[in-house]
């Protein structure tokens, strides 16, 4: 009986449509890529069965993490660089170009107008361990929280001629008299609508 | 320089010099890996999720508006306590007995929907929607304003407002141990 013979194959597999597949995906990932933005207020937000979708650009966030410490975020940095230089001038602080162009690289901040200069003074490591304590806030016309809001606000307009779209972001354990006090300081400023963040839950059935 | 050259072209007579054949397959696995590396790489630093939000809109408390008077018995008030508790009445305060209820589906969720159909039953139409008051305590959490904000939603009560609690309705969730 002969033997049956096996064809030997070659080992060597085309890559060419697997490179094509990986390579096209890859632009894709490369062209819808947003950096993830590090929050430091790590607020777990709560869920709800909405989907509108916050609007990205021209935005504000105030988010509140544990242990009700406030952090800001402000969408452009233009509108950024502008805020700071108000503030600056409101709370007497001066900047330096290097400290104002590193503000507006920092997307997520939370530290009050004193702290802030030796918070900016340093390099971006430095500046992930400085130990946030929260932007100031209170109930009164004029804490630190809403000088942020109007500065930010009115730098928005001047430089976009847009009005600024207020985001809450808030930590699902906070206690409400935070949030209380945020939606009254936005009232102040007469803005009542705004968006608060959520996670999407499955719609429930009707 | 006899190493130079390792053509083999010298074995022709002719002396043409012909070029040698080169296969134009070249061995892509390299870049593969490197392609998928770098999928890997942007697939993990991007953020496809876009964020979700629940709109809200507070009452502009800097203009005076001529308000019309709405039946009580339209009204129900919803007071949101600790320990993820709320309690819920109908009408003015005081006169009901308030229910102590959870957030969810068979809590809050059902009582909201069965006093809607109840104050649409009893009331003459176009007023007989329900008009829903949410006192949040200052024990109550974020977490609960939210949910309690997304069943109004998802039971279509029309009209709503977060309130401020009045020491009474405090004194209410006392009573029942959730403040």
């Amino acid at each position: 009986m002969p033997r049956v013979k096996v064809a030997r194959k070659s080992t060597a597999i085309d890559m060419t449509a697997m490179c094509d597949v990986a390579f096209l995906l890859l632009t894709f990932f490369i062209l819808t890529a947003k950096p993830k933005v590090e929050d430091p207020s790590k607020a777990d937000v709560p869920t709800s069965s909405k989907e509108k979708v916050v609007p990205e650009q021209n935005l504000a966030t105030i988010s509140v993490g544990q242990t009700n410490q406030v952090y800001y975020s402000v969408d452009g940095s233009d509108v950024r660089t502008e805020a700071l230089k108000a503030m600056g001038e409101k709370y007497h602080v001066s900047f330096t170009p290097d400290e104002i162009k590193n503000f507006s690289n920092t997307e997520v901040f939370g530290v009050p107008m004193s702290q802030m200069k030796s918070f900016l003074d340093g390099t971006i490591d430095s500046q992930q361990k400085f130990p946030q304590k929260g932007i100031p806030v209170d109930t009164t016309s004029n804490n630190e929280l809403s000088n942020w809001i109007l500065t930010s606000r009115q730098a928005d307009k001047a430089l976009h001629d847009k009005d600024l779209d207020i985001a809450i972001k808030g930590d699902k354990r906070e206690q409400y008299p935070i949030i209380s006090t945020i939606i009254e300081i936005l009232a102040k400023q007469r803005l009542f609508k705004f968006s608060l963040i959520t996670d999407l839950k499955a719609a429930p059935k009707k | 320089m006899a190493e130079l050259d390792t053509s083999g072209g010298g074995k022709h007579k002719g002396g043409k010099v012909r070029s040698k054949k080169v296969s134009t397959r070249i061995d892509l696995t390299a870049m593969v890996d490197l392609a998928f590396l770098l999928i890997t790489f942007f697939m993990f630093t991007t953020t496809l999720a876009k964020k979700k939000a629940m709109d809200l809109a507070m009452p502009d408390n800097t203009v005076k508006t001529n308000q019309l008077p709405v039946a009580a018995t339209r009204s129900m008030t919803i007071l949101l306590g600790s320990h993820n508790k709320l309690e819920w009445y109908m009408g003015e305060p005081g006169k009901s007995a308030p229910t102590v209820d959870n957030y969810g589906k068979d809590g809050l969720r059902k009582a909201l929907i069965e006093n809607g159909k109840k104050v649409a039953a009893t009331h003459a139409a176009p007023d007989n929607f329900m008009i829903v008051l949410i006192k949040p305590s200052d024990k109550s959490t974020y977490e609960n304003l939210v949910s309690t904000l997304d069943e109004m939603s998802i039971t279509g009560v029309q009209s709503y407002a977060i309130v401020k609690i009045t020491p009474m309705e405090l004194g209410d969730l006392q009573k029942n141990n959730i403040y």
